[in-house]
């Protein structure tokens, strides 16, 4: 019987095929992560063990810092145009154009609304030095609700400008949610006035914003 | 390399011009690809923070509006300084206590051994409401702990009221002691 001769193959593997699936996969997901947007200030946030995600559009931070200074910021742009108006007349502050789309563009501020316009005219750098040093965080004042309350005016209002604009069909969007992304070094009476300031302007349900804690029992 | 090579049986004797393979060897490539992948999934994915529901009620317009508590069904924790958490059962009498946090399974204890109280007494460890306060200087994330713990050990009922004067008498007594 002739012996069969089973020929010697090659074990070369063509990997091409796998590389263009690895790379493929690798752009769709770094063109479909969001960047993290910009934060004007450095929170450190408080852990619970709370599972509930946080929702990736139609939202509104407030961030407070250590020093309980308060930083607003809503995620969808027109939102922020639409509540922009709203707050300039509701001040009676006026605005250039060109101020309004640089708004339009910032993602989150703490400054009064009467020194708004100047902050928008700064660059980027000085922006940072501006929130670094000098910024104060928005105005929360409880004791004198109605007037000077700017902080819950800002959050009341993007709500109102957010169903505005759902209604009229712009947006898609089940309500504003609100959060607080509060420092954990910070003092509770910090909190407080700004949950304060929230519930005079009829806001009950907000967020917590925290990051998840291993659960030991 | 992902190959092996397989000898080439010489043929023919005198001078060969070797070809040269013009594969190239993707292995490596794969390999960073997929590492890539695995730290933009993993990075996307892990530091997506979390809310904590937070509900207050609305301001009690009247003194009626006003909801009062039965003493025998309440506890009440106050956050305070230097990361103290004070405690008392009853106003007229309280009988108050303190625990230091982090961790903040301290306080599991008194929680549970309070539900164990009021369940004997009406039934339902439900029945209990919790009240939690914090003085001025006290920290915020010691406050979102104390939140958290009622969610852990499943109390149901529970509310942020201000920290009034009677509770600093409360407390002032257990600190001169």
């Amino acid at each position: 019987m002739p012996k069969i001769k089973v020929p010697r193959k090659s074990t070369f593997v063509d990997m091409t095929a796998m590389c263009d699936v690895a790379f493929l996969l690798l752009t769709f997901f770094m063109l479909t992560a969001k960047f993290r947007p910009q934060e004007a200030v450095m929170v450190d946030i408080p852990s619970s063990i709370s599972k509930i995600k946080v929702p990736e559009s139609n939202i509104a931070i407030v961030h407070v810092d250590r020093k309980g200074r308060a930083f607003f910021g809503v995620d969808n742009q027109q939102t922020r145009e639409r509540l922009l108006e709203i707050m300039l007349a509701k001040y009676q502050v006026g605005m250039t154009p060109q101020q309004k789309e640089q708004f339009k563009l910032l993602e989150n501020f703490g400054t009064s609304i009467k020194e708004l316009p100047k902050y928008l005219n700064m660059d980027s750098d000085a922006r940072n030095k501006y929130d670094k040093e000098v910024a104060l965080g928005i105005p929360v004042d409880t004791t004198n609700a109605s007037a000077k309350n700017e902080l819950a005016d800002w959050v009341h209002q993007a709500r109102i400008a957010d169903q505005q604009l759902a209604n009229a069909g712009l947006i898609t969007s089940d309500g504003l949610i609100i959060g607080i992304k509060g420092d954990g070094n910070m003092e509770y009476q910090n909190y407080d006035a700004i949950v304060k300031s929230f519930i005079d302007r009829e806001i009950y349900k907000f967020n917590l914003i925290t990051t998840l804690k291993n659960f030991q029992p | 390399m992902a190959d092996i090579q397989v000898a080439d049986k010489g043929g023919k004797g005198g001078k060969r011009v070797v070809k040269r393979s013009t594969r190239v060897d993707m292995t490596p490539m794969v390999d960073l690809g997929f590492l890539l992948i695995t730290f933009f999934m993993l990075a996307t994915t892990i530091n997506k923070p979390h809310a904590m529901e937070m509900n207050m009620p609305a301001k009690a317009k009247t003194e009626e509006e006003k909801s009062v508590i039965k003493e025998s069904r309440a506890l009440t924790y106050i956050v305070g300084k230097n990361n103290k958490l004070y405690y008392y059962i009853g106003v007229e009498s309280p009988m108050v206590d303190s625990v230091d946090f982090p961790p903040s399974s301290n306080i599991r204890k008194s929680i549970i051994d309070r539900q164990k109280a009021v369940a004997a007494q009406y039934g339902h460890k439900d029945s209990l409401v919790v009240v939690l306060k914090a003085q001025n200087q006290s920290l915020f994330k010691n406050m979102v702990d104390l939140v958290d713990e009622m969610k852990i050990n499943g109390v149901t009922r529970f509310a942020i009221a201000d920290y009034s004067k009677n509770d600093s008498l409360i407390i002032n007594g257990i600190i001169s002691k």
